[in-house]
């Protein structure tokens, strides 16, 4: 397997639009450490533009490389390699490199303006985004053919992640204000990875006060370290399930 | 060596194979011919496990190769369009499955040395024409010696010396017990090189034979007369 995947980091390192990437985190992240005044209204945002961004750079290169690569993917099926392994090869390939960008250009100026558990959980919130939409991408990518439709699909999972379905909840939220719903607004954050990360974040940063009943339930699961490793795992779920289904599917298709 | 039994695919609504059952045996050339869109392709993509049957098994020495990778060492593939990545060069092409199939006991390397590539080594693959590629394609498809060698339309982008090489080389390694599966559309190839002709019409086997009882049963010289005589004859 690293056979494969250093041929595909190597082609996607000479592309240089990872490096723009990275560069273009780091220019985010320090001139918001040097506006906002305080480390953590610095932190904060970053979380809100790191939570805008990086789903939508990783799902829109995930799916643009996943076809730019078919050429290649097709010449190593006809070896003997397992398809798995080419698959799963392209996937860490992707994952890795934007993660890597995103730990300098991200993880770097943390390190420096905000060291601390809350900027630890902003760094690994955002690899583990940069995974499920990289892992989203794939799947995008695998079920249909056509490069045009791909992108599509892969920018509607974007839409409907960063910016539908908060609109989804607070229209529950406002529909059913009469009734209890901390555990369903639980439920609901668990299904979207991108609010579960908001949620992980903010819960450090001492701004739950504000957020009534529900940020004192969220303050008691995920102010625990086993409500944080209980997050961690529903973020590692939704990284395996499109994972191990775009796999699948790989396997089983024609090419 | 190889034994397609039952071999059935359809694409949506499109049936391009109907219950292929065929045997391959070792040192011989066989030809596949037929119409466009007679399944040619698929069958030797379904070999190499590209193209996934809906039903049938294919049998690599008496092995079912179905969701199995590693009989793939045994096989050469040349494909009818070589697709490779565009911004790599020949040179880290060949390097690359040189190094996937570092196991592979021999090397042989008379394609690149014939067809002169070290010369083009740092050009993109991008930037070569049809012929070129082809080539880059049979030299990757002879390069690791193995047993089965499965070339598509070999000769249809090479000018007439190279694909002279390439005959030349075809018929060098079915003396080593090879064997050979070409689909083509050339009779005058198949004539020459080929010691058994396989044809497919709309995805269902019409004959497979050899190319001197074909002559005989016609009664025709030329090959090219005696499969249009076939083809006529059950029409």
């Amino acid at each position: 397997m690293n056979k494969i995947i250093k041929y595909v980091l190597y082609d996607i390192v000479r592309n240089k639009i990872i490096v723009a990437y990275t560069l273009f985190l780091l220019l985010l992240s320090i001139g918001l450490f040097n506006l906002g005044g305080s480390p953590d209204k610095g932190l904060l945002s970053l979380l809100n533009l790191v939570l805008l961004t990086v789903p939508l750079i990783s799902i829109v290169f995930g799916t643009t490389h996943f076809y730019n690569s078919y050429e290649f993917m097709e010449l190593l099926v006809s070896q003997p390699i397992r398809r798995s392994k080419i698959f799963m090869s392209e996937y860490l390939g992707v994952a890795l490199s934007l993660s890597a960008a995103f730990m300098i250009g991200v993880g770097i100026p943390v390190l420096l303006f905000a060291p601390g558990a809350t900027g630890l959980y902003l760094v690994l919130t955002g690899v583990f985004i940069t995974f499920i939409f990289v892992a989203l991408a794939f799947l995008a990518s695998v079920i249909t053919r056509d490069k045009a439709k791909g992108i599509g699909i892969a920018l509607l999972l974007w839409f409907y992640f960063a910016l539908i379905y908060d609109g989804i909840v607070l229209f529950i939220l406002y529909s059913f204000g009469d009734y209890p719903l901390e555990y369903a607004t639980l439920v609901l954050t668990a299904l979207n990875p991108v609010d579960l990360g908001r949620v992980l974040v903010l819960l450090n940063l001492d701004v739950s006060a504000m957020m009534g009943y529900t940020g004192a339930l969220y303050k008691s699961i995920f102010g625990s370290l086993w409500g944080i490793g209980l997050a961690f795992a529903v973020m590692v779920l939704w990284v395996l399930v499109p994972v191990l289904a775009s796999r699948r599917a790989f396997t089983r298709r024609d090419l | 060596m190889i034994a397609i039994e039952n071999l059935s695919k359809t694409y949506g609504n499109l049936t391009v194979l109907k219950d292929l059952t065929v045997q391959f045996s070792g040192g011989r050339v066989v030809s596949i011919i037929g119409p466009n869109g007679s399944g040619k392709t698929t069958m030797s993509k379904c070999i190499l496990g590209m193209v996934l049957p809906d039903s049938g098994d294919i049998k690599y020495n008496g092995e079912s190769v179905l969701k199995q990778y590693a009989y793939r060492s045994q096989i050469g593939y040349m494909p009818q369009i070589g697709k490779y990545p565009e911004n790599m060069k020949i040179r880290q092409v060949i390097e690359m499955i040189r190094d996937i199939r570092k196991d592979a006991a021999v090397i042989d390397e008379e394609l690149i040395g014939l067809y002169g590539l070290q010369n083009m080594y740092d050009k993109r693959m991008g930037s070569l024409s049809g012929g070129t590629k082809q080539k880059v394609s049979a030299a990757l498809a002879f390069m690791f010696d193995p047993q089965v060698l499965i070339l598509d339309e070999p000769t249809a982008g090479l000018d007439p010396i190279s694909a002279e090489i390439l005959k030349c080389k075809i018929l060098k390694e079915k003396k080593k017990g090879k064997l050979i599966l070409i689909t083509s559309h050339i009779m005058s190839e198949v004539e020459e090189v080929a010691d058994e002709v396989m044809c497919l019409v709309d995805g269902a086997l019409k004959f497979h034979e050899t190319i001197t009882s074909i002559k005989q049963h016609t009664n025709e010289e030329r090959l090219s007369r005696a499969i249009a005589k076939i083809m006529n004859e059950e029409d």
